[in-house]
């Protein structure tokens, strides 16, 4: 079975993947079936990171990759009387070739044919005995026929790396024009012909497998011949379910955990290279090999030919996985040389960024690395008996305690390395100074590389512009409105931030508006979901790095290295003054860089064709330059005047940058743009986006010096510019690491955008492989937007600037959804319960023709049949059930606002939702409980009391007004109520990480849902998604993680604070989300079993149907109820001066709040009773029956938009073909909960106290979980007596360990625990040890996983060994005493105590508000490794009560570490550290003075 | 914004008015403007809504939040040309409108709004004061050539707004001084003459050419302008009365109050009137019509020393308060109390005229009914305001045969357009101004071709 073709809004290439994966080896290459069995076994225990699809019988793939077993395929060539050389001098080529026997007979033709050109010999075919009656009948339906071609060395190749270069070179040119071969030849199977592995020395089997069945099915795999000293496995976990057999990883090189998410840039400038690329190893082979990354594989499969066409051209396994995915290395405390190594290496290519573990090996050494984050687990153990063993979890394989001699995990950017051949494993210290040391990078730098700040200033002017006059005229010109003005130049150039406001966006979308609008419009920003994590740039800058390398890239295979000039940029914003150095740098740097100023302008009164025809000049004369080899390219429109018209920067930057690529010379230039129009940050990242490195943003310059001259602003000019810079600077980290993106570098041509209403030709051309949705504007009317300004600027009487009216309403400026009339009529009919009034209103907004806002009105209605009487319609109390308000967190809006809603939602059945900000545990029961409990990152006031007093529990992945992104309720919002809801410190600011960091991947949401149901079985589980390309295929993965419930959010989504960036550039209209998600989830025959409800700008009756129809089951408002309640858009949440009680905690202002439940009752009954006319003049009678119909929609005609007329929305409202139901039928079944759950809750009921003893393995998971919602459900937050319930367990815990373990039960571990322990932590008790006899210090091996306490609330943790990276990560309660810890350890802690007795990674206490941490910092590191930003380091001052803290740890961990420590106490803590939070301290005192 | 909690630190103040005792001893204007450091504090109350409702309210669209922030940074001059961008003559809206955008304001929701219309004003006036209102030229002209009929507000507006696009504007009166109702229907308390013939004195500069005396469709015939003009603007307002056709009517001493104000209009300039003077002076006074006209009798007659002003209204007293629930930010139905009627006037609702009864052809008494009682008012002078029905019959628009336009400016007859009270009946200056800048932009785009 191939992939379904692209359909409607479904697109393949949106699919994403994630999983399990390890590897097992000897460390002295001793060969054995025991190791591949073992590897096998591992694949087992993984299996619960895979996902569950519509059929269960379907694996989403899975693999292992072996050394060659000589003796398997010796024993086949005898029997085949066959001639096989030494081992070494023959390769396996394992092929999946096409079932019908012409293709498959054209591509073993072809096959062979490559070899013998290529001078190599056919030995034979070898056919694979596979067991297919295992596979279910998809899995059979889609199987290739398996074959394994063997080939000698020829006698043209020296040796077995030559030769392997060779293979690399007949699978390309074998495998690389197939699409063409099978349409030239008529054959269509022929496409389906893999090569699964190629080499010498490695084997790959894999499949369209489940994990268990991998060594059944390949029947080799258990045949005793069957001999490798390494076997690496991969289980895959696909967002959908049309995983095919190639996806299944192992690739040839690697086995990957996570996702790459500069993909798209990665690939661009590989392709980019294709001139510059040269390699004496591999010669003319090289050209042979095009295309390097081929179109349409997956990213996994992308980084591994990136990674064998870099081992192919001679760099070493290691040494290319360094360059690939390098460590974060701007870090100052590098070891200078292995800095220079990675500043070299920096400029010969971009990372290859995202979380990522990747497992690697070409049969000689194997090892794995982590991304500069570490954001994905990899745990590994060393035996006694020379094994090594890594995998995604500990405990996957049964290994005696005793054995082993070191438990470890992969730190970020590290890397573990064994080499076979050497017989040891090769400490990442060592292997990196090896290769550091191996060139001297440090004086090559030194002679190379110039910093623009150090060069000489330009010999031009800086010009400035002329009078008032045409100073004005020119910014018309670029479209600057008062607000450029008002939001963005003058504060960002004052306070150096990015501009923040509330309350979403209500503008129409570019395309649909009647003003002329920038292109930067039509770009909508991506952002990280679910498959990938963003990060938090602030707190987590150490990764972050806005270097960008200006210029030529040398050649990446090229090994002379050290005497290419390049010039470096600290971050890419260039002043006047910058861009003038950059012009004559060719005099002030001796003609190592060659610099030409290219038009960007196009004549007056011209249309498309002029415009076109300009562009075509540009491009040429970009090439020319090129050709002429000048090596800097500056995109200017200075010369907009009268005469000349700017061409639209974006596209200007696109052409050329594409163009360039096509013809394979952009990597021989750089390409800086000057540039009038770019003002707002995400005009920047658009710019970069498609290929500028860096931009002089010349107009915005004059216009803070212009602000400075009037006295708008209060700093002096050149600081304004600094803090403009700065501003965009944080703006850029920020849309960068919204997509987890942690270096401009690979963000540059990274193309990290969806366009919406752009033209398919014109992005084709332009902005070659974004993706479109709704098509829309061409060139034409391009131009004409861009000639409108044009001429508005240029008029005789030409006005001042324009208002704008995007961020506030502005009469004769940008229409707004929510405008005068709406909102009057909307709260006089809600008030009054005036039916007309609330007509007016669903008027004004459903009118179409009139108006153009949205997508949904670009759609009108067709109906089913004749029309029904009213009376027969399905009642409004019954629709209003479908009916939920948004997540506001008690926090950002007011209490009385918070329980208004939830008055109201529980009165008409439909339901309510916390926000992230927890409840009052008093209104768990009442009439003002929110049945909707929202699980965000921040995790406040998440207790197992709170997860179970919900109907919904609902997973915040992203909100539509930033997604991607956290946020931070500011220190003043935190009163006393707030506080004790979040379990914080009044006056203490809160901040909510922009990822859940236990969700860093799709398995891992999978486990959360799993721990939410486990707490509690009987609520729905709820994933909320924002709409973007690709979310469909995220919503199928979360169908696939079994959740119950998701939420496509769009963008239009209100908020209390975001930056305007995001409110206005990211995320898409739910329309297009929706579709997809239905589209997709049809598609995968998931429809039925999950229920989806749209929410963001929802405001009508007819919104609600065309929601429906587009297959929504449930609905949620936020902005309307609020609206009804009296709320008027003031867009001032972030201030907390809401006026009208709404978005405030001023007890001045929350006296002003005069909305009634009755106002939100009545406003929902009146869109009911719409939805039932709607359903009426449909011919339906229920709700029910709309779901999932969207062929009752068709596009209205828009021919009288001069925009909009582009519009095709043909793709919304495609219907794929099914069996299966388009609307929610019946959720899965499922059982939770570990037999040890069971047996406490059985306990439960009998005498307490009461002790159980067990044992536990790794496919134990939220072990704890499910006893601890039973005792919340029975005793609330107080639980039990301490020490009530006791379970005493050994060996290795799964993810989750503990998880929200309420107060009275003592869960002790005997052995080590997985990723999550404690996460939540409720009030309970958790003890983890290793055993007492083994050969290991507990105090220096690993002992539990990452994200230990996340969230915990209260309780305590005592850990006898080193925890891995976010230890105690927002810990606002919990005491906890560990041994050491990893990165970022006491990450946006909030509160509780930690206590580390030994050394702590990078970045400690970042972003930390609250609670205190205690270091034994024997080796006085802790300065260097703490980020100091929010803490003091102070000695300790209440050493009593750490001291009795020790103490306890010791009598219930037997810790050696704390014996030893006490054991010569004053002299301990004189090394002990306090940390301390210095707003916790203030806020502290100021409690005190308060009492 | 620079104080995002202004609104709550800050109280309401707006401009006071002086003393009735001493006020109605001339005719000059009484408002006391407030000081510079008070106004910035006014405009600080302001919160920059993210949907400003005062929008809504203001026809001629100000952009209110933006200068009220200029002016807290005590930036004038930039609040001047932001206050200009949308108003043409904000000295007189800033007098005489009743301050729709006040009503609307969100802080007349629960609280009280900024006092947007003193701060307008204070910008204005601080603008001439400086004198940084000075012509605008156009760049270059056009030698289109527009005819604009009636110097009210609008038309004055329009013709402007033409000249600044470079047309050739000429604006005809058929008075003897141009401003139409800002001349002659305001009385010289509410609106100083200076400020008009200030702007007429600008707008002259401009390239306006103003033709006074001139009454078209009379003195000049509507097709000699069609030939002579590109286009010809009708904007010679609403000034149609609606009569009251009792038993009585004719009898002395019942006139229309527009014959009324402007005869003491005219006095106060020291012009000659026509006909018989209308004074108010020891008469008791019976003004029939609560509308801003009607206050304007009862402030002239109280002024010309009148003995009692009585004020009859046909609807019922209106409430003291709105309910702001369901009217905000729409102009709410309440009581409201003007200036004139606080200096001395008795406000009888819900009371509808039957007859005027007369002795030797004067009128002496007005007989009412009132909640089917009947009641009788001793009347020596009665003042009809009852608003007006439309252009004048018989006036130029009939003349042009320019049947006006249920919506946009150009009339069915190619090259002619309507804009003012002319077009969409009588109305406020402020409706007025936009209709002309409006009516200006159509022009313009005709003339283009566009």
């Amino acid at each position: 079975m191939r992939q379904p073709a692209k359909q409607g809004l479904y697109d393949p290439r949106n699919e994403r993947d994630a999983c399990g994966m390890g590897f097992v080896a000897h460390v002295k290459g001793e060969r054995s079936n025991a190791i591949i069995a073992r590897g096998l076994e591992i694949l087992a225990n993984l299996d619960h990171r895979g996902g569950v699809g519509a059929d269960p019988t379907l694996g989403d793939g899975a693999g292992c990759l072996i050394q060659i077993p000589d003796a398997l395929f010796r024993a086949w060539a005898e029997a085949k009387r066959l001639n096989l050389p030494p081992a070494g001098d023959y390769a396996v080529a394992m092929c999946f070739l096409p079932r019908d026997a012409a293709s498959r007979a054209a591509a073993v033709e072809r096959l062979e044919r490559f070899i013998r050109v290529a001078g190599q010999l056919v030995v034979g075919w070898r056919e694979v005995p596979v067991a297919a009656d295992l596979l279910g009948s998809a899995a059979e339906a889609a199987m290739p026929a398996i074959a394994q071609a063997v080939v000698a060395r020829g006698p043209n190749v020296p040796d077995q790396d030559a030769f392997e270069r060779k293979l690399l070179a007949i699978r390309k040119q074998t495998l690389n024009p197939l699409e063409a071969e099978a349409k030239r030849r008529d054959l269509p199977g022929l496409p389906d012909f893999y090569i699964a592995s190629f080499s010498s020395r490695t084997l790959v089997y894999k499949g369209m497998l489940l994990a268990h069945q991998v060594g059944a099915f390949y029947k080799d795999l258990a045949d005793p011949l069957t001999a490798s000293a390494l076997a690496m496995v991969h289980q895959r976990f696909s967002t959908n379910t049309f995983p095919s057999w190639r996806l299944a990883h192992p690739y040839r090189f690697i086995a990957h955990n996570g996702e790459i998410n500069t993909l798209r840039g990665n690939v661009n400038w590989m392709n980019a290279r294709r001139r510059t690329l040269e390699s004496p190893l591999l010669g003319p082979d090289l050209d042979k090999m095009w295309p390097i990354i081929p179109h349409g594989q997956s990213d996994t499969a992308c980084l591994d030919n990136a990674l064998e066409l870099l081992i192919a051209g001679g760099y070493s396994l290691p040494h290319a996985m360094m360059l690939l995915i390098p460590e974060a290395w701007s870090d100052t405390r590098m070891e200078p040389k292995r800095r220079a190594f990675y500043e070299y290496h920096a400029a010969l290519m971009e990372p290859w960024d995202g979380p990522a573990a990747i497992a690697f090996t070409d049969g000689r050494q194997i090892g794995a690395t982590l991304d500069r984050n570490g954001l994905r687990p990899a745990r590994f153990l060393v035996t006694d008996d020379d094994l090594v063993v890594m995998a995604s979890e500990a405990g996957v394989l049964p290994i005696a305690e005793e054995r082993i001699v070191r438990k470890w995990r992969l730190q970020p950017g590290r890397m573990l390395l064994i080499d076979l051949e050497q017989g040891r494993i090769v400490e990442d210290e060592e292997v990196k100074a090896a290769l550091a040391g191996a060139e001297p990078y440090g004086q090559w730098l030194a002679a190379t590389q110039f910093d623009l700040k150090d060069l000489p200033p330009g010999c031009n002017p800086i010009r400035r512009p002329p009078d008032d006059d045409v100073f004005r005229r020119t910014r018309i010109s670029f479209g600057y409105t008062d607000e450029d003005l008002k939001f963005f130049l003058a504060p960002m150039a004052a306070a150096a931030d990015d501009p923040i406001g509330s309350m979403g966006t209500d503008t129409p979308l570019a395309v649909m508006s009647d003003r002329p609008r920038l292109l930067y419009d039509y770009f909508k920003q991506n952002f990280a979901q679910v498959t990938n994590p963003p990060i938090d740039p602030i707190r987590e800058a150490l990764v972050m790095s806005l270097v960008s390398m200006i210029g030529p890239r040398p050649n990446l295979l090229g090994r002379q290295a050290g005497t290419h000039k390049r010039l470096e940029v600290s971050q890419p914003i260039l002043t006047n003054e910058d861009l003038e150095k950059i012009r004559s740098i060719q005099e002030t740097l001796d003609g190592a860089f060659r610099t030409i100023t290219l038009d960007a302008t196009w004549p007056k009164g011209g249309d498309a064709q002029s415009l076109e025809a300009a562009l075509q000049r540009l491009c040429w004369e970009a090439t020319e330059a090129v050709l002429a080899d000048i090596n800097l390219l500056i995109l200017s429109d200075r010369a907009e005047g009268p005469a000349r018209i700017p061409i639209p920067a974006a596209l200007a930057t696109g052409a050329v940058h594409h163009h360039l690529i096509r013809q394979g010379l952009r990597m021989q230039t750089g390409l800086v743009l000057e540039t009038g129009e770019a003002r707002e940050v995400h005009h920047f990242c658009v710019l970069a986006g498609y290929g500028a490195e860096a931009i002089n943003p010349w107009l915005a310059f004059d216009t803070i010096d212009d602000l400075c001259a009037r006295g708008s602003l209060a700093v002096p000019p050149a600081e304004a510019q600094a803090n403009y810079i700065k501003a965009v600077g944080k703006g850029f980290l920020k849309v960068m690491s919204k997509m987890g993106i942690s270096t401009f570098q690979s963000y540059c041509g990274a193309q990290i955008f969806d366009t919406i209403g752009l033209g398919r030709c014109l992005v084709d051309k332009y902005f070659t492989g974004t993706a479109t949705t709704i098509e829309g504007i061409g060139l034409a009317e391009l131009a004409e937007e861009t000639a409108r300004r044009h001429r508005a600027a240029h008029a005789p009487d030409a006005a001042p600037l324009d208002p704008g009216g995007l961020y506030a309403l502005r009469a004769g400026g940008e229409d707004h959804a929510w405008s005068f009339d709406s909102i009057a009529n909307l709260q006089h009919a809600a008030r009054g319960n005036l039916p007309d009034k609330y007509r007016a209103f669903a008027e004004e907004l459903n009118a179409r023709g009139r108006r153009l806002l949205t997508v949904r009105g670009l759609l009108d209605f067709r109906p089913a049949g004749p029309a029904v009487p009213l009376e027969e319609v399905e009642p409004a109390a019954g629709i209003v059930r479908r009916f939920a308000t948004g997540a506001m967190s008690f926090g950002s809006i007011s209490r009385e606002v918070h329980a208004t809603l939830a008055r109201a939602m529980n009165r008409i059945g439909g339901k309510s939702n916390t926000g992230e900000g927890g409840e009052e545990p008093e209104r768990f029961a009442g009439d003002a409980r929110s049945a909707i409990k929202q699980i965000a990152s921040g995790r406040f006031g998440v207790t197992a009391e709170y997860l179970v007093n919900a109907d919904d529990l609902q997973i915040k992945i992203a909100q539509g007004a930033k997604p991607g992104e956290g946020g931070q309720l500011p220190g003043h919002k935190v009163d006393a109520e707030i506080a004790a809801v979040r379990h914080s410190t009044p006056g203490v600011g809160l901040i909510s990480p922009p990822p859940h960091h236990d969700i860093y991947s799709i398995e891992d949401l999978a486990q959360l849902i799993h721990d939410l149901r486990s707490v509690n079985p009987s609520a729905r589980v709820s994933v909320k998604l924002v709409s973007e390309v690709g979310v469909g295929t995220v919503a199928a993965g979360v169908a696939k993680c079994t959740a119950d419930h998701v939420t496509i959010a769009g963008y239009e989504g209100g908020t209390g604070a975001s930056p305007l960036t995001s409110l206005t550039h990211a995320g898409l209209p739910w329309e297009i989300g929706l579709a997809e998600t239905q589209q997709t989830l049809v598609l995968n025959g998931l429809r039925e079993r999950i229920v989806v409800q749209v929410d963001g700008g929802l405001r009508t009756g007819r919104d609600v149907a065309v929601a429906a129809m587009l297959g929504a089951d449930e609905f949620g408002f936020a902005t309307a109820p609020l609206i009804a309640a009296g709320c008027i858009m003031m867009r001032k949440c972030h201030l907390n001066t809401c006026p009208v009680g709404i978005a405030t905690q001023d007890p001045r202002l929350r006296a002003r709040f005069t909305g009634t439940p009755e106002h939100v009752i009545n406003y929902f009954f009146f869109v009911a009773h719409e939805v039932r006319e709607i359903l009426a003049s449909l011919g339906l009678r229920s709700l029910e029956e709309l779901i999932g119909r969207a062929d009752l929609l068709e596009e209205a005609d828009a021919s009288g938009h001069w925009k909009a007329r582009g519009v095709a929305l043909s793709r919304l409202l495609h219907m794929p073909e099914t069996n299966g139901l388009r609307r929610h039928g019946a959720s899965l079944c499922r059982a939770w909960g570990t037999a040890v759950d069971r047996q406490l809750i059985e306990a439960l009921d009998g005498p307490l106290p009461a002790r159980i003893e067990g044992s536990v393995g790794n496919k134990d998971r939220a072990l704890g979980a499910m006893v601890s919602g039973e005792i919340a459900r029975r005793f609330g937050h107080a639980g039990l007596a301490e020490g009530s319930l006791h379970a005493t367990l050994t060996g290795t815990a799964g993810q989750s360990f503990g998880a929200f373990a309420a107060r009275g039960l003592i869960l002790e571990l005997i052995g080590d625990a997985n990723d999550y322990v404690g996460k939540g932590l409720s009030g309970g008790r958790l003890i983890v040890r290793q055993p007492g006899e083994v050969p290991r210090e507990a105090a220096e091996n690993i002992l539990v996983g990452n994200t230990c306490l996340y969230g915990a609330i209260e309780g305590e943790a005592y850990f006898a060994g080193i925890a891995g990276e976010r230890f105690a990560v927002r810990n606002s309660g919990a005491v906890a005493v560990v041994e050491g810890t990893g990165d970022h350890g006491c990450e946006y802690m909030t509160g509780g105590l930690v206590v580390v007795l030994g050394p702590v990674g990078r970045n400690f206490a970042a972003g930390m508000s609250g609670g205190i941490a205690y270091v034994w910092d024997a080796d006085a590191r802790l300065g260097g490794q703490c980020n100091l930003a929010s803490v003091a380091l102070e000695p300790v001052e209440d050493a009593e009560g750490l001291r009795a803290l020790i103490e306890r740890h010791r009598a219930l961990t037997g810790s050696e570490r704390a014996a030893s420590i006490l054991a010569d106490w004053p002299a301990a803590l004189a090394r002990f550290v306090q940390v301390m939070p210095t707003d916790y301290r203030r806020a502290l005192a100021t409690l005190e003075a308060a009492e | 914004m620079t104080n995002p909690t202004g609104f709550l630190d800050i109280d309401r103040q707006d401009r006071a008015y002086r003393p009735v005792a001493e006020r109605l001893k001339h005719w000059r204007e009484f408002t006391e403007p407030l000081p510079d450091s008070e106004l910035r504090l006014q405009a600080e109350r302001c919160m920059d809504c993210g949907v400003p409702f005062c929008h809504t309210g203001c026809p001629v669209e100000n952009l209110i939040p933006d200068w009220n922030d200029l002016v807290t940074a005590g930036q004038w001059r930039a609040a001047l040309d932001s206050l200009h961008r949308t108003n043409n003559f904000p000295e007189f809206t800033g007098r005489v409108c009743p301050a729709p955008c006040e009503a609307a304001c969100t802080l007349n929701l629960d609280d009280a709004p900024v006092t947007i219309k003193t701060i307008e004003c204070a910008i204005v006036d601080r603008g001439w004061r400086e004198g940084w209102i000075a012509p605008q030229m156009a760049p270059r002209g056009t030698g289109r050539r527009i005819a604009i009929v009636g110097s009210g507000p609008a038309g004055l507006a329009c013709a402007q707004q033409l000249a600044r696009m470079g047309h050739a504007p000429t604006v005809f009166e058929k008075a003897d001084r141009i401003g139409g109702l800002l001349r002659y229907g305001i009385p010289d308390f509410k609106l100083d003459r200076m400020l008009i013939d200030r702007r007429i004195a600008q707008m002259e500069a401009e390239g306006v050419i103003f033709r006074a005396n001139m009454e078209v469709g009379v003195t000049v015939p509507v097709e000699r302008l069609m030939d002579d003009y590109c286009v010809l603007v009708l904007a010679a307002g609403a000034e149609q009365p609606r009569d009251l056709e009792l038993p009585g009517r004719a009898l002395g001493g019942v006139h229309f109050a527009m014959d009324y104000l402007v005869q003491q209009n005219r006095r106060n300039a020291g012009l000659p009137h026509s006909g018989a003077p209308i004074l108010a002076t020891g008469k008791n006074v019976v003004v029939i019509g609560g509308g801003d006209t009607g206050s304007d009798c009862i402030g002239t007659a109280n002024r010309q020393g009148a003995a009692s002003v009585t004020q009859l209204e046909i609807l019922p007293r209106p409430p003291l308060a709105e309910d702001k629930g369901t009217s905000w930010p729409r102009w709410p139905l309440r009581l409201r109390t003007s200036s004139s009627q606080e200096e001395g006037a008795v406000r009888i609702f819900s009371v509808a005229t039957l007859r005027f009864e007369g002795q030797d052809g004067r009128v002496t008494a007005l007989v009412c009914e009132q909640d089917g009682q009947s009641l009788a008012f001793e009347a020596d002078l009665v003042l009809l305001a009852l608003g007006f029905t439309g252009p004048e019959r018989d006036g130029v628009v009939g003349k042009a045969g320019a049947e006006l336009p249920p919506t946009g400016y150009e009339t069915v007859r190619p090259g002619i357009f309507a804009c003012g009270d002319a077009r969409r009946g009588q109305s406020l200056v402020v409706w007025a101004i936009r209709e002309g800048r409006e009516c200006a932009s159509a022009v313009d785009a005709y003339l283009r071709g566009a």
